[in-house]
């Protein structure tokens, strides 16, 4: 046996030390005094700017919080860096949000000050609270995943530098929540967040029939397909595509890999809008379909951020105060959002899969 | 580790304010080869415009049939240090707060047997530790689970159960989102380790109808906190709040959904009976207003992202429930729920697209929940419907 690299536990040892289905470490254990201590108990909240806010408890006590971003894939460096400063200014603790965004938390408001500089100073981006934008949620992309027909990484750091300050100062009527995927998996919420990127194929798959017969289960194939495009071709051994249903979704490829979805050359991004989660004023709503198709154009992919400004910027001078994207479309209209934008309207925006019924114009009113 | 790859496309985004993924990337790459070749892999994704991964075979540790997402490179020869790239989910501790000295030792590890690259977090919630070979799999798991952490869901499984950070530091949270979480994770390892179900299952649990972990949208069963009392109103506070320029009748009355509230310019006032716990004015006067009597969960099912047939929002279906802890009946009623669904679906069918085949009927009697006029906007329009043996005993 190949000696094992320095350091490694041998396979006795692993065998020794493993312990199964114990579950995560009870939360308790890392949480700050202050927080330990007020835990079900804070009175209220206040944010001081872009990047910092303060938990007041019914006890009294105070919590400050200051925000900041991360690009999500982090190097543990990265991660060293950001431990050296909690144990400096926030008694060696750190939290991590939803958004992967990281929380420094001080009871100590004198320590406010020192910590942001400090981070600042080690170029630490501080923000993304209140109505702004927050840190992009987003899948893996390129970097790590078979089936991305974008990088999800490479936009959000194009849509992010050209952003940047809605995140670290400028307010907006509402908060934006932002979101990528990198295929129509959408290992993220971009199916509910209001200004949102989903990479999108749009040619019918190509089939290997000699792969597809020794290494998929047919039934499986033909079932993973949504608009029933997918029919056995007993001759082959393998599947057909019958090309005018096929809606070019990729879940065929991802249970059956000879089915080839992949076209890099017609491959690209769509932007879809309007999509929130919580329920205050309206309820959740899906993001709707704005652009059905942009090229992909690494490494910065110019064409989509220019869209996606023009969208921004129509939506903060048209929303009224803690108006959300999509309640703003909704009180001017889809036929105004899209004359305001001057986005062209095309077949692709009309649904013709699961929710036609619902969104066909059955009224004789609308905006000319 | 020396420079082993130019790369001009991905040099441009380290360019800009924003943090760069990039930058990270050639951090770990200063120590880890298998960084460096996944940086000259990503560049050739730059100039191909495509990715080069082939799809995740099958590996896993031991007794273990998720957990680790097999990932390998297409182009083994021509980066050697990424043909195996795979990534291992550990599973969060619920709220995702850490001491300093667990999450060193956390990434000590991994610089030991991996990339030193990660997602904090992945987008189900677990921390992600991203490209280690098959051999290295028994030693990290023996390695994290002697000091106390285990591996999160993959596969058709139930996946890491997540939350927003509730009660720990939230004035809105109507629950402990953090122990509901910690509580549902414990009782599930099983099935979070063992794959057995028709495709994947996820809880989220949010503290209140903002919903800051996506449940409504992101979680096959939605657990999101809500109360039964009045709002309770500081009427100082209230004027505070007009004092700083706050147009109340604008922002708060008149944004208002059920129109349950009003402001004569001195006090505020709310008909609590007709309010539907939106939160909007909750939110924005969060030092005038306060939820107050019974606190419970709203269980809505159903939500998933668009494959296979569409996204779906969560639906309500039990209106309110009273849990405490150790929240035995919310664990018999997700029990009943998965159940049902591991009953009856196809492979890769979510409980949602079941309940749109088979109806709600069947699934609410399963679960023992009767109909309700809070799981519906509205009821049926045509006049086609099922009756059933049961109906005529009636």
């Amino acid at each position: 046996m190949a000696d094992l690299p320095k350091g490694w536990l041998t396979a006795e040892e692993s065998k020794e030390k493993r312990q199964t289905d114990i579950g995560p470490p009870h939360f308790e254990q890392f949480l700050p005094p202050v927080i330990k201590k007020n835990y079900g108990d804070w009175k209220h909240h206040e944010r001081l700017d872009a990047g910092t806010m303060v938990h007041e408890a019914n006890s009294g006590d105070k919590v400050f919080t200051v925000r900041v971003a991360s690009p999500r894939i982090l190097s543990t460096i990265t991660i060293y860096e950001m431990l050296d400063i909690a144990d400096k200014y926030c008694d060696g603790y750190i939290r991590f949000t939803t958004r992967n965004n990281v929380e420094f938390m001080t009871p100590d408001e004198g320590k406010v000050k020192p910590l942001k500089k400090e981070l600042k100073d080690k170029g630490f981006t501080i923000g993304g609270i209140g109505p702004r934008i927050s840190n992009v949620v987003h899948t893996q992309g390129w970097v790590h995943c078979h089936g991305a027909c974008t990088d999800a990484s490479g936009l959000v750091k194009a849509m992010m530098d050209e952003f940047y300050e809605y995140f670290t100062e400028k307010e907006l009527p509402a908060k934006v929540r932002l979101a990528v995927a990198c295929c129509v998996n959408m290992c993220g919420a971009v199916h509910c967040s209001d200004l949102a990127v989903v990479a999108v194929h749009r040619k019918v798959p190509s089939i290997n029939h000699e792969a597809v017969k020794n290494i998929c289960e047919i039934p499986t194939t033909i079932g993973s397909c949504p608009t029933r495009a997918i029919s056995p071709d007993p001759a082959k051994k393998s599947v057909k595509i019958k090309d005018e249903k096929c809606m070019y979704c990729g879940n065929c490829f991802t249970v059956c890999p000879p089915i080839d979805i992949h076209r890099p050359d017609e491959d690209g991004v769509a932007i879809v809008v309007g999509g929130k989660i919580g329920s205050a004023r309206t309820g959740p709503k899906f993001s709707k379909l704005a652009i059905p198709f942009i090229y992909n154009n690494p490494p910065r992919w110019p064409e989509v951020i220019e869209a996606l400004k023009n969208i921004l910027d129509t939506y903060a001078k048209g929303a009224r105060k803690h108006e959300r994207m999509g309640e703003w479309i909704e009180r001017i209209g889809w036929e105004r959002f899209f004359s305001l934008t001057g986005i062209e309207f095309t077949y692709q925006h009309i649904d013709d899969f699961t929710f036609m019924r619902d969104t066909l114009r059955t009224s004789a009113a609308f905006k000319m | 580790m020396g420079k082993k790859y130019d790369t001009p496309l991905l040099d441009e985004l380290e360019k800009g304010p924003w943090p760069s993924f990039v930058t990270e990337i050639k951090k770990s790459a200063t120590h880890s080869n298998m960084a460096n070749d996944e940086l000259g892999l990503v560049e050739k994704s730059y100039r191909d415009k495509r990715g080069y991964w082939k799809h995740g075979g099958i590996v896993g540790v031991l007794g273990y049939g998720g957990g680790v997402i097999g990932r390998y490179s297409a182009l083994p020869d021509e980066f050697p240090g990424v043909a195996h790239f795979h990534t291992v989910r550990i599973n969060q501790p619920s709220g995702f707060f850490y001491t300093t000295k667990a999450l060193r030792e956390i990434c000590n590890i991994w610089d030991k047997y991996g990339s030193g690259l990660t997602n904090v977090h992945g987008s189900t919630g677990d921390l992600v530790l991203l490209g280690t070979t098959t051999e290295a799999l028994e030693p990290i798991f023996a390695e994290y689970s002697s000091r106390g952490w285990d591996l999160g869901g993959s596969g058709s499984a139930m996946r890491t159960p997540s939350c927003c950070i509730g009660a720990a530091r939230c004035e809105w949270s109507n629950i402990d989102a953090m122990g509901i979480c910690n509580e549902m994770t414990q009782r599930f390892q099983d099935e979070m380790h063992r794959p057995a179900y028709p495709y994947k299952f996820k809880i989220k649990v949010a503290g209140c109808a903002c919903d800051c972990v996506a449940a409504i949208a992101r979680s096959d069963c939605s657990i999101i906190g809500t109360w039964k009392g009045d709002i309770a109103i500081d009427q100082a506070a209230v004027k505070d709040y007009a004092g700083k320029g706050m147009d109340i009748n604008a922002e708060i009355v008149e944004m208002c959904p059920t129109s349950c509230m009003s402001y004569d310019g001195k006090e505020l006032s709310i008909d609590n009976g007709e309010c539907s716990r939106c939160m909007h004015c909750i939110t924005k006067m969060t030092k005038a207003l306060k939820t107050t009597g019974e606190k419970g969960i709203t269980i809505l099912i159903g939500s998933k992202a668009p494959i296979v047939v569409g996204s779906l929002l969560s639906w309500v279906v039990v209106p309110f429930m009273k849990i405490e802890p150790p929240y035995d009946d919310l664990y018999e009623m997700i029990s009943k729920i998965i159940e049902w669904w591991d009953d009856n679906a196809k492979p890769r069918e979510r409980i949602g697209e079941l309940i749109e085949v088979k109806g709600m009927r069947p699934f609410l009697e399963a679960i023992g929940v009767p109909p309700s006029p809070a799981q519906v906007f509205e009821p049926r329009k045509d006049p086609f419907f099922f009756w059933s043996d049961d109906d005529f005993k009636k």
